[in-house]
């Protein structure tokens, strides 16, 4: 059969509940997740022909295919950079379905990252920090006690903090807009449970004098699953079809994930730029065309250099973007409408791809009007999701 | 009759700190280190540094690689206090920071020595070591004294 550039889109999203003990397997999980983003777009597992996943995840592809029942299984990958990689799915799922390769990709990430071990914690096993993780030169880190994400992002955002004037106060009004979204979004751990300023301003301090713990993600147990086919095919199924625009990842020469300490300027973001300038190339739009927006935010000065490096504001801007509440859900930019890794879950980014389908969908409970473009970026990778 | 003991000297405290991760591309730094020797790689053709160490220069491709003191001079780039969770091995709240070395690569490690507030951007700062347990010895940093 002869190959040719078909056109992809989203089909299906599926998850478990987020919580803090899911009390069953990770490979449960995956395999609820998985098997409720096939129900959603009204297709068998037993026709999942590509599965893609981050290099942490823990859920071994044979093990979920057998419980989904997988009777030909054309294409497996891994995706490194821990959650850089929530993009990076999407991007390799797209680029089998336009090469004609596979007709219904299955990408997820499933976790007890609370209930079974915590990133947020001191290492317990250090092997952790080999390569194939995907997640830099954390051994270059550990004996000087920078031992956790957040201290590896903190670093990584102070020159950018210091330059630019950012308080750990401007970073607060970015956690306040996404509780604030969580707290009307009944799948949050944070349903109901907004905060405010001072809120944030009292909570205690995990990397001084940038990180409050209300600047930090959660941790969460959960599973999220996409199913991307072809927008044919999609338009035959039971949703709404959201297209795979386009959808890149870049990682320039010297970067690196999180402990990104070794490329020329600290107070950039190189992998967002890298991104955006591929990305809107590729589907001939630009900041101005999105809609809104959902912006990794393990922690939330990584937000304002996303908004920066995508162009939605100049370099040094984002704090004042933020502050004018381009943000909000009326705001230029809405952002993270779900809550957010802050906010809702922390299922390493899937969870906020997921959100960008319900906003192109127009079923997210925070709903922007008139949408037609989302961006998704998990900062080495980025898509850009649309209307059929 | 015995004559009465004299108290022993205090046992230096045991280190707490975690011992680096050695790889094979590394050994040269860390067993430098455990020597009080801050070693660098640089390139054995171009002589272009490189940091993290890799066994190719990105610039010419060579495999030759030659390990060669650095100044240990640097400036701090960035800095941060580690206050939650309390890292493993400290009993103070370590100061973080990535300094970046006279010879253009950075390097993250402590600040020692210094209050807290009273360090600043770029601040001038020099390498010292600091004892690990398994008796290894990792560089960090103090202010180069005026
Ligand atoms: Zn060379």
């Amino acid at each position: 059969m002869a190959r040719q550039f078909t056109e992809a889109a989203i089909a299906g999203i599926g998850a478990t509940e987020f919580s803090k003990e899911s009390g069953r397997s990770e490979l449960q999980l995956a395999a609820e997740c998985a098997k409720a983003a096939c129900d959603d777009a009204g297709i068998s597992p037993h026709d999942i022909d590509g599965m893609i996943t981050f290099t942490i995840d823990n859920s071994d592809e044979m093990m979920l295919a057998r419980c989904l029942g997988v009777k030909d299984l054309a294409y497996t990958t891994r995706i490194p950079g821990g959650g850089a990689a929530a993009a990076g799915t999407i991007y390799q799922a797209m680029a089998m379905v336009n090469a004609g390769l596979c007709k219904n990709v299955l990408i997820w990430r499933a976790m007890n990252e609370r209930s079974q071990y915590r990133f947020g914690q001191n290492p317990t096993n250090t092997t952790n920090y080999q390569s194939g993780n995907g997640t830099g030169s954390l051994l270059w880190c550990v004996p000087f006690g920078a031992m956790t994400p957040a201290s590896w992002g903190a670093l990584q955002a102070q020159r950018y903090m210091h330059k630019y004037g950012v308080t750990n106060r401007d970073l607060g009004l970015i956690s306040v807009q996404q509780r604030q979204y969580a707290a009307t979004n009944p799948k949050a751990w944070f349903y109901n449970k907004p905060i405010t300023l001072e809120d944030h301003q009292n909570s205690k301090w995990i990397m001084e004098p940038l990180l409050r713990m209300l600047d930090c993600c959660q941790e969460s147990d959960g599973g999220q699953a996409i199913l991307v086919t072809s927008l044919e095919r999609a338009r035959d199924l039971k949703q709404k079809p959201v297209r795979i625009l386009g959808a890149t990842q870049s990682i320039p020469y010297n970067v690196e994930v999180i402990s990104n300490y070794y490329h020329e300027d600290l107070t950039v973001m190189p992998e967002a730029q890298g991104v955006a300038g591929r990305l809107w190339d590729m589907v001939g739009l630009g900041p101005k065309d999105m809609q809104a927006a959902m912006i990794y935010d393990a922690f939330t000065p990584h937000v304002l250099l996303q908004l920066e490096g995508f162009g939605f504001c100049k370099p040094g801007e984002g704090k004042d973007f933020v502050k004018s509440g381009a943000l909000a859900i009326d705001g230029i930019l809405p952002t993270n409408t779900h809550g957010g890794l802050l906010g809702e879950a922390y299922i390493h980014g899937m969870n906020s791809m997921a959100e960008g389908v319900r906003q192109i969908r127009g079923t997210s409970v925070n709903q922007v009007k008139s949408v037609t473009n989302v961006l998704v970026s998990s900062g080495m990778a980025g898509a850009v999701l649309s209307v059929d | 009759m015995s004559t009465p003991e004299q108290p022993a000297a205090p046992a230096a405290p045991k280190p707490t700190r975690i011992p680096p991760i050695v790889t094979l591309d590394a050994k040269f730094f860390w067993e430098g280190a455990d020597k009080e020797l801050f070693l660098g790689q640089k390139c054995g053709d171009c002589g272009e540094f490189r940091f993290p160490p890799r066994p190719m220069c990105p610039k010419c491709f060579s495999l030759k690689r030659e390990e060669v003191p650095l100044s240990g001079k640097g400036k701090v780039h960035s800095w941060a206090i580690a206050r939650h969770p309390p890292p493993f091995g400290f009993k103070e709240a370590p100061i973080i920071a990535v300094i970046e070395l006279e010879e253009g690569t950075r390097f993250v490690s402590n600040v020692v020595g210094v209050a807290y507030d009273e360090v600043v951007q770029d601040m001038p700062v020099e390498v010292t070591f600091e004892p690990t347990m398994n008796n290894h010895k990792v560089p960090v940093f103090r202010p180069v004294k005026k």
